[in-house]
């Protein structure tokens, strides 16, 4: 089982919980859902409990954060985009601390389920829709026909852009999940050949080190793909919110 | 990738047997009854089953973090960091209020300096100018008064002169008198004397 490199994915039930014959217990994957919120919001409680003039360590990291969410959703969304500041932080902190903690052996990643990272992106696309035809009525749907297009072409454009709408949330969730997914399978299969060749005698051990030198290699590229995927996340949540605040700003 | 996928499907058939005890083929099985219906297979994340559960707990642990971060985290971070670009721009006023203060000083001190410099030339002007005038006035008197004794010594010269030509003429005289008296033994006239000696005297 050791070898098994689904096994970490694999979702077990701490606390039995049954409503209404639906099954939501309090399982591995929720008690690390806890973990990422408790770790995420303590850290950044408490990073700006002293609220310094000059910060500290800890104050400076929640400062950058901030900044850079603010600076990412500026430039993505305009200022108006800035009251959706506390989503795109959320999202943004979420996400990072929860691949963070997959990094960890034997933790479970909350990000590696499909069904996590499709209710984040279904909460983004919701939102764009919702507020998209709030504030712009039917005018939102101008969204999907780009200004100077012949006629000739505007249902094949908009058929296109309809279909590249619909295709965001799915890509949205799907690039996250399949990310660290791929990630820490990988990583577990490289560290599984260093067992396993290790196993094997002289040779073997010697046969080793490149898995393990891969294995290392690997865990600093995970880390960048923990970041990276946050920042996408996050900067393609600016993205789609643009749309919904100048759905004619193409 | 490649090594991944193709490792991916054998490791398990290879470990399967290996490592099945009792509790791990319940919940294997169990995902499984629910998995196939779903079309979820035996892969943890598409297992339908745990999805309800992922969807409430998320629903949960994201709704508290966004409450968090909305009600306590944002509004604090952006206290923090328009504090610091107020107090920034306060400490750059001040600064640029210091430093005007601090021009304006430098502005009076060098006009004050301009102000007294100009003084003290004036005050020396005017000294040198008055040296100048006293040194011309004591000059012009002392020239006086030397002209004064000049023409004085003069006119006494003159009276002396006048006085010696005037003796000169009656000893003159008094000599001719003598001579004539001498040469002749005759008495010559006073009258004629006098005339001969302003005559002599004009040719010499």
């Amino acid at each position: 089982m050791a070898n098994d490199p689904i096994h970490q994915f694999q979702i077990s039930k701490i606390v039995p919980i049954e409503i209404g014959g639906l099954d939501v217990s309090f399982t591995n994957a929720s008690l690390f859902m806890v973990a990422t919120v408790a770790i995420a919001a303590g850290f950044l409680y408490f990073a700006t409990g002293q609220r310094a003039l000059i910060p500290g360590r800890a104050q400076s990291v929640a400062e950058m954060a901030y900044e850079f969410v603010a600076n990412m959703l500026r430039e993505g969304a305009g200022s108006q985009g800035m009251k959706f500041f506390p989503l795109v932080f959320s999202l943004f902190m979420f996400i990072l601390t929860a691949n963070l903690i997959g990094m960890f052996p034997y933790f479970f990643t909350v990000t590696s389920q499909i069904i996590v990272t499709f209710a984040l992106s279904i909460l983004v696309i919701g939102l764009v829709v919702l507020f998209g035809f709030y504030k712009h009525g039917l005018r939102f749907l101008k969204l999907f026909v780009p200004s100077g297009v012949p006629i000739v072409l505007m249902p094949l454009v908009i058929a296109i852009e309809v279909i590249s709408f619909l295709a965001r949330p799915i890509s949205l969730s799907v690039r996250l999940f399949a990310n660290m997914l791929a990630g820490h399978i990988t990583l577990k299969v490289f560290a599984g050949f260093v067992a396993s060749l290790g196993a094997l005698g002289a040779l073997g051990v010697g046969g080793a080190i490149l898995p393990l030198i891969m294995t290392v290699a690997l865990t600093g590229l995970e880390f960048l793909v923990a970041f990276l995927q946050a920042y996408v996340f996050a900067v393609l949540t600016c993205m789609y919110l643009n749309d919904a605040l100048h759905p004619d700003g193409h | 990738m490649f090594v991944t996928s193709a490792y991916a499907q054998t490791a398990p058939a290879a470990t399967d047997p290996h490592a099945a005890p009792a509790g791990e083929t319940h919940t294997e099985t169990g995902v499984a009854h629910g998995g196939e219906h779903a079309g979820g297979g035996n892969f943890p994340p598409f297992d339908a089953n745990y999805y309800p559960s992922q969807l409430l707990w998320l629903v949960i642990t994201f709704g508290l973090f966004y409450l968090v971060m909305q009600k306590v985290i944002a509004p604090r971070l952006a206290g923090i960091i328009e504090g610091r670009h107020g107090r920034i721009a306060q400490d750059l006023d001040e600064a640029n209020r210091l430093k005007a203060e601090a021009d304006a000083a430098v502005e009076t001190y060098e006009k004050e300096l301009a102000a007294a410099r100009a003084k003290a030339q004036g005050i020396a002007d005017k000294a040198r100018e008055a040296a100048k005038q006293k040194a011309a006035a004591d000059r012009t008197a002392i020239e006086a008064e030397l002209a004064q004794k000049v023409s004085a010594a003069e006119a006494h010269i003159a009276e002396i002169k006048a006085k010696a030509f005037a003796d000169v003429g009656q000893i003159a005289e008094e000599t001719a008198s003598a001579v004539v008296d001498q040469l002749i033994g005759a008495k010559a006239s006073g009258e004629d004397i006098k005339a001969a000696v302003a005559a002599a005297k004009t040719e010499a």
